[in-house]
């Protein structure tokens, strides 16, 4: 037939086809609306079950080997049970965990896990047994006093730490590290949960204000420059000494010897 | 140098282009012919400023330049001491005032020294001389005259025959330096015995274990298992000498698992359940020892690294330290508080002569 009959139905051919389309975007959008996946606020107090399986998933496959499957710890790892999200947090966070190696200290290194991973293994532990808690931001902030800090740290800190934050020895292989650049959120973990050879420091010794001072204390120090000029590595009187004796000794000598010397 | 046996004198050597009148007179040394030649002075050398016109255009031109950079570098002083003024809540602009207003002193004072001693090694006249020392006796005249003088001193003051006059002046002179002997015995500590300050320590029974610096007192469930807490005793921060008293009572707090510490006979009322109480002055020098590794349970001294177990009531494990950290006695009062029992019962820190 040369045209189609339009008295009957009126339907135009394409009709079907634009009907489908109708209907797939109000399906497809009325899912969208009234679907409960919502990814625009992060809830921190309250870490659903998918969280906590997620992690449980991620502790098995990662931690377990060495830390048990209940967390009950085996020959190569302690116990997990009562460190609370605070600890995982700290460990995973930096990096140290999982540790590369037996040996007398975890070492900081690029993190395995992304943040949400990390949420996750620390809400699981967590849920196995209670423990320190994440801290709450607003400890976190570096907006405490910072003399207090500074002197709560030079009376429990500076002797591993070095008074400026740079680090110091212990024995066999330990060491406590330098603190500039560390996160304030970690700086508090470790210094609720003591990780490895670092003692506890918990909220009856250290109050949660008296922790917020340090890390002011601590950010004051990575924000303003020394005022006595480059610090060389804030080592104190080893470093100083060797610039002392190498530079300045050499420089007094070498000119000592311009002068007697005969003009050429 | 050739040597006379008989006298043990040096032949002299020196000075052969001068004529010396006096020398064998005044040295009383014996001269004696050798066969060894006076070298005599090195042949002069010339600088190469000396040959060199060039060279000694460029020597010039040094010179001045220093000079004038000196001059510089004192302005750059006083300009980078306007332009990067120390601003009171800025800790950085003390260091970049320090640093330019130094770069600019020490350009000035280096361009004068340096431009000085170059003017004087390349420029200036640098012929050889000679200088005759000339003898140190002096000449018979001098001697006798010098004598005729004292002479008539001594008569004319009458120094030496008015006896009475002179013994008198001579004690008043030994006395009069005796008042400082007593001014300055004051200066010793004279009513405290050092042994007894150093053998005691502000701890008392009943004392309580309080926090440093705030002085809260430190309840036993407080302390967790790994837990380290620097204690002073109360009542420190109002004492009037308080760090003296600080630099001897200051204790390390410390948790562990009961299971895991030894304890000797005699001492097992003095800790509570896994919390212990140590000296934290070390006994080697006296740093304080607050490493504590809550792992393997040493406590370091940072200073020579003596390493105490502090499951082992702090022996020394390792380092220049000879004696255990003195353990402080600790109970539990009636509202959960920690106090002590007793002082320590050994002196803290390092030896002295008296200690037993």
């Amino acid at each position: 037939m040369a045209r189609k009959s339009r008295k009957a139905g009126r339907r135009h051919p394409l009709a079907t086809v634009v009907l489908i389309a109708i209907g797939l975007v109000v399906t497809g959008g009325g899912y969208a609306l009234l679907s409960s996946t919502t990814t625009a606020t992060a809830d921190t107090s309250a870490t659903s079950q998918e969280t906590i399986e997620e992690g449980q998933k991620l502790f098995a496959a990662n931690c377990a080997t060495c830390h048990g499957m209940s967390l009950e710890g085996t020959a190569d790892g302690p116990s997990l049970i009562g460190v609370g999200a605070a600890a995982v947090n700290f460990q995973v966070g930096t990096g140290r965990m999982p540790m590369a190696m037996q040996g007398p200290q975890a070492m900081q290194k690029p993190p395995q896990f992304t943040d949400e991973q990390t949420a996750a293994l620390a809400a699981y532990v967590a849920s196995i047994s209670p423990g320190p808690a994440i801290p709450d931001p607003s400890l976190l902030q570096g907006d405490g006093d910072a003399t207090n800090g500074g002197e709560l740290f030079r009376i429990n800190c500076a002797m591993c730490h070095n008074v400026h934050g740079a680090g110091g020895a212990l024995t066999e292989g330990k060491f406590a590290p330098e603190l500039t650049g560390v996160a304030a959120t970690h700086i508090y973990e470790a210094m609720l949960t003591g990780p490895q050879n670092m003692p506890v420091f918990n909220d009856d010794n250290l109050t949660p204000e008296d922790k917020r001072d340090i890390i002011t204390y601590l950010k004051y120090l990575e924000n303003n420059p020394s005022p006595g000029g480059v610090e060389l590595g804030s080592l104190g009187p080893v470093a100083e000494g060797l610039f002392a004796w190498i530079f300045g000794l050499g420089a007094v000598i070498g000119l000592m010897v311009w002068l007697t010397a005969k003009s050429n | 140098m050739a040597h006379d046996e008989v006298s043990g004198a040096e032949s002299s050597a020196s000075d052969s282009s001068a004529v010396e009148t006096s020398r064998t007179a005044s040295t009383s040394t014996a001269v004696i012919a050798s066969d060894v030649v006076n070298p005599g002075e090195p042949a002069h050398r010339q600088r190469v400023t000396d040959t060199d016109p060039k060279a000694a255009k460029r020597a010039q031109r040094s010179v001045y330049t220093l000079f004038y950079l000196s001059i510089a570098g004192s302005i750059f002083a006083v300009a980078a001491y306007m332009a990067f003024p120390i601003e009171n809540d800025d800790v950085g602009s003390v260091r970049l005032n320090t640093l330019f207003m130094g770069i600019g002193i020490a350009l000035a004072l280096f361009g004068i020294g340096l431009g000085a001693v170059h003017w004087a090694k390349a420029i200036m006249y640098d012929k050889e001389g000679i200088d005759i020392r000339h003898p140190v006796r002096g000449s018979d005249e001098t001697i006798s005259r010098a004598v005729e003088i004292f002479d008539e001193a001594d008569r004319e003051s009458g120094f030496g025959r008015r006896t009475l006059i002179r013994n008198s002046l001579i004690g008043a002179l030994i006395a009069f330096p005796l008042p400082g002997l007593v001014l300055f015995r004051g200066w010793a500590p004279q009513s405290e015995d050092p042994a007894m300050l150093l053998s005691h320590t502000m701890w008392k029974k009943g004392a309580r274990l309080t926090l440093d610096p705030s002085g809260i007192p430190v309840k036993a469930s407080d302390v967790t298992i790994g837990s380290v807490f620097h204690i002073i005793p109360e009542g420190l921060n109002d004492a009037p000498d308080r760090l003296e008293q600080k630099a001897k009572a200051a204790v390390l707090l410390m948790r562990l698992n009961p299971d895991d510490l030894n304890i000797s006979p005699g001492r097992e009322s003095w800790s509570y359940d896994g919390i212990v109480a140590y000296s934290k002055i070390c006994t080697h020098v006296g740093c304080p020892v607050a490493l504590y590794e809550q792992q393997t349970h040493h406590l370091l001294c940072p200073c020579h690294q003596s390493t105490f177990d502090v499951v082992n009531e702090c022996q020394v494990i390792f380092g220049p330290a000879k004696r255990p950290l003195p353990q402080l006695p600790i109970e539990v009062d009636s509202e959960g508080y920690l106090v002590a029992q007793s002082d320590f019962n050994e002196p803290v820190g390092p030896s002295f002569w008296e200690r037993s």
